[in-house]
This record gives C-alpha cells, structure tokens and sequence, in this order.
C-alpha cells in the first residue's frame, strides 16, 4: 500500500497535480452557489427596501430576521 | 412529426423552465461525475501498470488528459453558444456563454499547472516556451480575457455582446492548440488518443482516460447549470419568477 503511494519516486509530482485538481474544482463548484444565495438575499433585500419607500410604516417584510 | 424537439428546446431556452431543469439536473451531474471520477482515478493510479519509460510519473495524465480536452471543449460551447446569442439574441445562449468561460479557466490552469508538475521529473523543466505550452498559455488568458471584458460593462447584456465577439475572434486559438504538436517540432508528445484509427495506448489506461473524460464533461454540466442559476437571479431580478423565488424562499434559500 505504502509502495503504491509513493509513486516511485514521483509521489510529490502526482499527489500535488491531484491535489491541484480538487482544489481549482472545489472552489468552481462552491464559489457559484455561494453566489446565487448571495444574489438572492441582496435581491430580497431591495425588494424589502422598495416595499418599506412604497408603505412607510409598515414593517420591513422581507428584511432578514433577526 | 419529431417536431417536439425544438419545442422541447424553445420552452427550455426560457430562463424559469431552465432555471428549474438546471437545478433538477445539477445534482444528478455532480453525483456522477464524483462517482465515475473516483472509479476513473482508482483505475488510473492503482489498478493501471507503471509506465515503462516513465514509471508512476506518467499517471498525471489521468488529470492533465482530461482537463486539456475540456480546456477546448468548452471553448467550443462557448463559441457555439456565443454564436447562437449573437445572432437571435437568445439570453440563455448569452449566459450560457459567459458562464463556461471560468470553468474553461480553471481547466485550463489545471492543464498548466498538472503539465508543468508533468514536465519537470519528465522534461527537467517546469516551463519551456514550446508551441503545446504557449498556445494553451494563450488559451488561459483568452478565457480571462473574456471574463474580465464580460464584467467590465454596467449593462450586462452589452457585456455578453461585446465579450461574445471576442469569443468567436478568440477561437481561431482552439485548432492551433489542438494540432501544434503537428505543425511544429515540439517537446510536448504528439496524441496518445486518437478518434480516428487505433491510440497509441494499452487498453488498461486508456479506460480510465476515458471514464475521466466523462466525469469531467459531467462536471461542467454541474458546474454550468450552478453558474446559470446564480446568473439568472440577477440578470431577471425585474422579473416575477425571480421575485417569487427570492420572496418564498427566506432563510435557507432552498428550490
């Protein structure tokens, strides 16, 4: 098992190439969902905005809890 | 009488019913793509035999193969989407667009990166100014270039326009990428896979090659339908699907 991680003698070169894999594709795949949450709360957030310029007085609905 | 095809197509270019596919899909792609990854990679480095001029160094092909074939395919999405966006305006084909160009950026900088880690116990150097090398070199930074054109502008759409032109000025780049390790002498090795005629590869490394090549292209349907998705809130916030979406789904932004 050992042997077979080791690589020969170029387990740096291959582990370091997977490691480059996983962590350009991780960040590819969280940074766009991160992004539409993102979007969608700062969408909620004007919604709640021109609701509140609309009625004032009336309570922020859409604001985030607290 | 199969004219439920485009049908099919123009109801899906609508950006609520694509909306909904792409989250319906997303999932199903991401999942595969992790599965046939991790059988490809075990296959790749445990199961297939040492190289034998190359020993164990050889098996960063199971990477660098497969990224470098998306660094181009995507290209070629893109080109075609951003074609299709140019001349009948579809919003979706524009997204769709603008959205492959970070994915084929991190593809692409994985082609690098994994090329240069390949090169120096192979080649004794990490970077040479060779044809293969310079050409996906200026790959990478047509993919920014594209991006950063894309950001650039206040109204988006005017972006998607100005960055889809680039795109299709851009993709003279993807044949001499492709056919540089033929057209010139370089250190970079020629094809091991070939679609026309036999590959210069034994079978046993050649099916992980291929599964990896599969996982990849289901990944970049997860990750594009993801990047889409997120797009959409912004560019139809004006509109009533956005609003109902963002107004019925407080706190843990789910659908």
């Amino acid at each position: 098992m050992t042997a077979a991680l080791a690589m020969g003698q170029y387990g740096f070169y291959v582990w370091t190439s997977l490691a480059v894999f996983f962590l350009v594709l991780l960040i590819d795949t969280l940074a766009p969902l991160a992004r539409r949450r993102r979007n969608l709360r700062d969408l909620r957030a004007r919604l709640a905005r021109q609701e509140n310029r609309r009625r004032p007085g009336t309570a922020p609905r859409n604001e985030s809890h607290p | 009488m199969a004219n439920w095809v485009p049908l099919w197509l123009h109801r899906l270019s609508s950006p609520p019913v694509f909306y909904r596919f792409a989250g319906a899909v997303r999932p199903w792609a991401l999942g595969l793509a992790l599965l046939l990854g991790g059988v490809a990679l075990y296959g790749g480095l445990f199961i297939a035999p040492a190289d034998y001029q190359q020993g164990d160094a050889y098996r960063i092909i199971f990477i660098h193969v497969p990224s470098a074939w998306m660094s181009l395919f995507i290209y070629g999405v893109m080109a075609v989407a951003a074609f299709i966006g140019l001349v009948w305006r579809i919003k979706l084909a524009e997204t769709v667009a603008m959205e492959s160009a970070p994915v084929g950026a991190a593809f692409t900088l994985i082609t690098l990166v994994t090329g240069s880690l390949w090169g120096k116990p192979m080649w004794g150097t990490w970077w040479t100014w060779d044809a293969r090398l310079t050409s996906e070199l200026v790959l990478l930074f047509i993919y920014l270039g594209i991006v950063g054109l894309y950001h650039s502008f206040e109204d988006r759409r005017q972006g998607a326009r100005a960055a889809s032109f680039l795109v299709l000025v851009g993709a003279v780049n993807v044949p001499i990428v492709h056919f540089s390790v033929n057209w010139w002498n370089t250190l970079h090795q020629g094809s091991t896979v070939r679609l026309l005629g036999p590959s210069h590869i034994d079978a046993s490394m050649l099916w992980p090659l291929l599964t990896m090549m599969a996982a990849t292209k289901l990944y970049y349907v997860a990750s594009l339908f993801a990047r889409v998705r997120a797009d959409f809130i912004v560019a139809e916030s004006g509109k009533g699907w956005v609003r109902d979406l963002a107004l019925n789904t407080p706190g843990n932004d789910a659908a």
